[in-house]
């Protein structure tokens, strides 16, 4: 007789654990919300969207995003993917409770200790997208790069590399 | 230009960025390649909820704001500039409260490009919240 494994979990089971998880990585940041941004997540792959606003310009005569907001941006999509890669484990071995996570109780974020941002064209006056790739994730620090497109996927308007201190993990 | 007019036009300039005007920036000073732009403490700008420390993504832009306005005031005359690099680094964490200020100084300019860099503070004068450094484009208009 074959060894019995345990049923998969079902769909809309693992779908509630992961969102809430993100959703409450997110929204305990005020910074994310003043600037707009969500997240959209396909299974453990998440994108960042800064949708335009008016608040987001940095020249008004072209017009264009601000060159800050674009740091900004890069960084945030970097650290929220940084935070989720070390959440997601836990997370999936139920280790972590994601229906009962709130802000002031979520595992600590990474510290930024640099991050240098590459400028390629213009940042236009429409929604901009950010997708990060953690390069290496150490015990204390972890380098990560992330890159952002408007309108095509292929044609980035900016990238950026950083490197992060990992927040102390208990035992 | 006297100096009083030049600040003027200058705070202008920045008041009509819709991003510095979100973020309160405040021009502070202004020379030949130097520039001091400062912002308020935010809640809508904390970055960790527990800390109530600012965002770093804010301190970027008031850092990208100020090496712009420092690239604009050099004696070289750009008519405008935009952003090629910006490398920051993040010595510690800003005292929630306290306001931040940037000073940013164009200390090389080519036909083509301007050097920047540039320092943030908050109340704490001696040890600076992070540092940046930047290229910038220079735009000459057409010859």
């Amino acid at each position: 007789m074959s060894p019995s494994r345990p049923p998969p979990e079902p769909v809309q089971v693992v779908k509630q654990r992961r969102d809430s998880a993100l959703r409450a990585l997110v929204a305990g940041v005020p910074y994310i919300q003043f600037l707009g941004i969500v997240f959209e997540r396909r299974g453990d792959e998440l994108t960042a969207v800064l949708p335009h606003d008016e608040k987001l310009i940095g020249n008004p005569a072209l017009p264009a995003i601000h060159g800050g907001v674009t740091a900004a941006f890069l960084e945030t999509t970097a650290i929220i993917e940084l935070s989720w890669s070390l959440m997601w484990e836990e997370m999936e071995a139920g280790r972590i409770d994601a229906t009962t996570l709130d802000p002031l109780h979520l595992p600590k974020l990474p510290k930024t200790i640099d991050f240098t941002v590459d400028y390629l064209r213009s940042g236009l006056p429409r929604d901009a997208y950010a997708r990060a790739r953690v390069n290496r994730s150490g015990r204390r620090y972890a380098s990560v790069h992330v890159e952002a497109w408007q309108d095509n996927r292929a044609r980035l308007f900016a990238q950026a590399t950083g490197h992060f201190l990992m927040p102390a993990r208990d035992g | 230009m006297d100096d009083e007019r030049k600040m003027q036009v200058a705070r202008q300039f920045i008041g009509a960025i819709p991003h510095a005007r979100a973020l309160e920036m405040r021009l502070d000073s202004l020379g030949a390649g130097e520039a001091t732009i400062s912002m308020p403490y935010d809640l809508r700008l904390v970055g960790d909820p527990r800390t109530g420390v600012i965002h770093g993504g804010a301190v970027s832009a008031l850092m990208d704001t100020c090496c712009g306005a420092a690239v604009m005031s050099h004696a070289d005359g750009a008519l405008a500039t935009a952003t090629i690099d910006l490398r920051i680094d993040y010595m510690r964490a800003a005292t929630p409260g306290q306001r931040i200020v940037a000073r940013a100084v164009c200390h090389h300019m080519t036909r083509s490009v301007a050097f920047v860099r540039a320092t943030a503070h908050d109340d704490d004068g001696d040890l600076p919240v992070a540092t940046a450094t930047g290229a910038f484009t220079v735009e000459r208009g057409r010859a």
